[in-house]
């Protein structure tokens, strides 16, 4: 029942949070109940507890295969966020404060949940708490964005909704009982009418694939993440992707005993290609740094999709490459906005020269551009690499060059911006912005230890970490 | 399970569908939206077996007020905030949008007639009730330019994912059921939220307004 903590701790954190009085002590909160979180979750990823295999809700091996790493960016991202709260504390903080630990609880649910329900419940409730940390900012590009996320990430999360009763229906009709636990419904397999299952598994694609953000439902992430507090770009694109994301692998996992695995992995191989030319293309054209982070996004979830499409041997890889790239998206996010509020503008038009302005942040944003668009020895080349590797064992030798081609396109576009922004000689009212913001500890210190644990990610991956991984795999594909 | 009735109630829905895809005036839209979701309240009660499951009745009531009486008068307290009646120029006009429905509507009901359903399913119309529902809202969603016909929009496609829901009610637990009532509640609050700031932002609830953000 520890695991529950993990779910209960946050939401009682957020509730203390809307009822705390002040509001520059108040970001504190989110450290101090991250930190509690950190601690339970890696001390359950240590000592695995026994799942019942009818629960609704437990730290599983999917779970402890994902959650640690969600809990320890959320902690790291809470530490930048009490800096980042010092400098706004124009704004009343308690609606963000508060939201972002009831995220936390809700995240923890979300990848505990065993049951389609559940699941569902969960992820619909992250979406509406995230909106209004999405217009902390109050402008109206930040309300347009919220808008339209709503719209978009409504109608997926219905559509998975639709989905998920189709494959309570699938269980009906195949004479079951339409028990809704992915443990009941994987116990069916064959028995699952496989009509329903196939409609089933391409309205829950369509629908958590909005969530995560891969192409062509990826509409909301470029608005959301140019507009949203940098802080929440990184726990959106590190913690919310990654939920919507163990969710297609448990589907698939019932899918898959229902028979129908081989064209789920076709459908997985092709979207998540498609989402990586998407984004390789759109990165080659965005002028705005912010945008060119949600970009970059949409092509490692095309990147997670691409590993799942591949059996076993690649979807440990995914998992690796769910850790590697939220801590080094969370480096970037955390870094970019630390040079977004320097220099005023989120556009390379305006924008150049902050090597000067913001050195350090500059630095980080560099490494992590290099990072994360795989340069050795930075974790995600080595996740791409397993990624590539598994590709290549199961003969996908077309989808691998398309991934490779994407990849290096990825670079071209990424290094376009990023050069263009940090290079040159700054204009001389973001010098006298830049004054305003300085480079302190608390705003410098969290994006590099996330990129130091990228690096560390890549050169020495634990072995815990490995057993974990092939233990999730195990789960979901209990007789390969 | 007493199929006549709960097909007239179905009836009623996809009627209520073409009403709300003709209405040019908000206030009719929402009374249309709310009337669907009193009617899809009250199926619960007859599709018990024998006797009236307690659970059953509780799953009905809350949708009745929660989609009868919450959710509309959430969305009239925006529309009054916005001042606004009336939708003047829609993308997709009010008879084309009709003819859509209507024809969407029969194909709903063919299509269903080929789907592989348990026999005591295909004689209900809960499926192509479900399908036209969800066409229904899309239509709107695309159609119309106005932020709280959206809304609408997309409060009937959730309608029809509830209908096709049904077909699980004897199946689904009270805990899932409620959850669900009470996500799509909280949702509304919150766009009810957002609408309200759109209009103080940009002093229109036109959503042709937000095109600010693009490549």
């Amino acid at each position: 029942m520890i695991s529950l903590l993990l779910i209960i701790v946050p939401l009682v954190g957020a509730v203390i949070a809307a009822a705390w009085p002040d509001n520059r002590t108040r970001p504190w909160l989110l450290p101090a109940f991250g930190l509690v979180h950190v601690v339970v979750s890696f001390w359950l990823f240590v000592a695995p507890p026994e799942v019942a295999p009818g629960a609704w809700i437990g730290f599983d091996a999917l779970a402890r295969a994902v959650l640690p790493v969600v809990s320890l960016l959320f902690l790291i991202c809470a530490a930048y966020g009490v800096s980042y709260l010092r400098i706004r504390s124009e704004r009343p903080n308690r609606a963000f404060v508060s939201l972002l630990l009831a995220i936390l609880g809700l995240l923890s649910a979300g990848h505990q949940a065993r049951h389609l329900g559940i699941l569902w419940i969960t992820t619909e409730a992250v979406t509406l708490a995230t909106v209004p940390l999405l217009h902390f900012n109050g402008t109206p590009r930040a309300f347009e964005a919220t808008w339209k996320f709503l719209l978009v990430g409504g109608t997926g999360i219905a559509l998975s909704l639709l989905g998920s009763f189709c494959l309570g229906y699938a269980s009906l009709h195949g004479g079951g009982e339409g028990d809704l636990t992915f443990a009941a419904l994987t116990a069916q397999g064959a028995g699952l009418s496989r009509p329903w299952v196939l409609a089933a598994w391409l309205l829950l694609l369509v629908g958590y694939g909005t969530k995560m953000g891969i192409a062509p439902m990826h509409t909301w992430k470029p608005d959301a993440y140019g507009e949203a507090p940098s802080i929440v770009g990184a726990i959106l694109a590190g913690g919310v992707t990654t939920v919507a994301f163990t969710a297609i692998l448990r589907v698939r996992a019932v899918v898959g005993a229902a028979g129908e695995g081989a064209v789920a992995d076709r459908t997985l191989l092709v979207i998540g290609s498609f989402s990586m030319l998407v984004a390789a293309l759109f990165l080659l054209g965005t002028r705005d740094f912010k945008r060119m982070l949600a970009y970059s996004s949409v092509e490692h979830m095309g990147i997670l999709s691409f590993g799942a499409a591949l059996g076993g041997a690649g979807v440990a890889a995914a998992l690796f490459h769910v850790w590697s790239n939220g801590l080094t998206k969370g480096a970037l996010f955390l870094s970019a906005g630390n040079i977004r509020r320097a220099a005023g503008s989120p556009s390379m038009d305006d924008v150049r020269g902050m090597s000067v302005v913001t050195p350090r942040s500059a630095a980080i944003f560099v490494a992590g551009m290099f990072a994360v668009t795989a340069l050795p020895p930075f974790g995600p080349f080595f996740s791409e690499l397993q990624v590539v590797r598994a590709a290549l064992a199961g003969g996908h030798t077309a989808a691998t060059a398309i991934f490779l081609g994407c990849l290096l396109l990825a670079f071209f576009g990424m290094t376009r911006v990023v050069f263009g922004i940090v290079d040159g000689r700054p204009r001389p009212s973001t010098r006298l912005n830049g004054k305003r913001f300085a480079e302190t500890a608390g705003v410098i210190a969290p994006p590099l230890l996330l990129l130091g644990l990228s690096l560390w990610l890549g050169l020495f991956t634990p072995a815990i970490l490995r057993e974990a991984w092939s233990a999730a795999v195990v789960m979901l594909y209990p007789n390969p | 399970m007493s199929p006549g009735i709960l097909n007239i109630l179905i009836g009623v829905a996809m009627g209520l569908n073409l009403i709300a895809l003709a209405s040019s005036r908000l206030p009719s839209l929402i009374r249309a939206m709310s009337l669907q979701g009193v009617v899809l309240g009250m199926m619960p009660l007859f599709m018990g077996h024998e006797s009236l499951d307690w659970r059953v009745a509780a799953v009905a009531v809350a949708t009745m007020v929660g989609k009868g009486v919450i959710i509309p008068s959430l969305l009239r307290r925006a529309m009054r905030a916005a001042n606004i009646e009336r939708e003047i120029e829609p993308f997709l006009g009010y008879v084309p949008s009709m003819m859509v429905g209507a024809g969407g509507t029969i194909a709903a009901v063919a299509l269903a007639r080929a789907l592989p359903l348990l026999p005591e399913h295909a004689e209900t119309l809960l499926v192509p009730g479900a399908i036209a529902s969800i066409l229904t809202g899309f239509i709107l969603l695309i159609g119309r330019v106005k932020a709280i016909s959206q809304v609408c929009g997309y409060l009937i496609l959730e309608n029809g994912i509830y209908l096709f829901g049904l077909l699980l009610i004897h199946s689904t637990p009270l805990l899932v059921e409620s959850g669900i009532l009470l996500d799509v509640t909280v949702g509304v609050f919150v766009i009810g939220i957002i609408v309200d700031r759109i209009q103080r932002a940009f002093d229109s609830l036109d959503t042709r307004k937000l095109t600010t953000l693009r490549e």
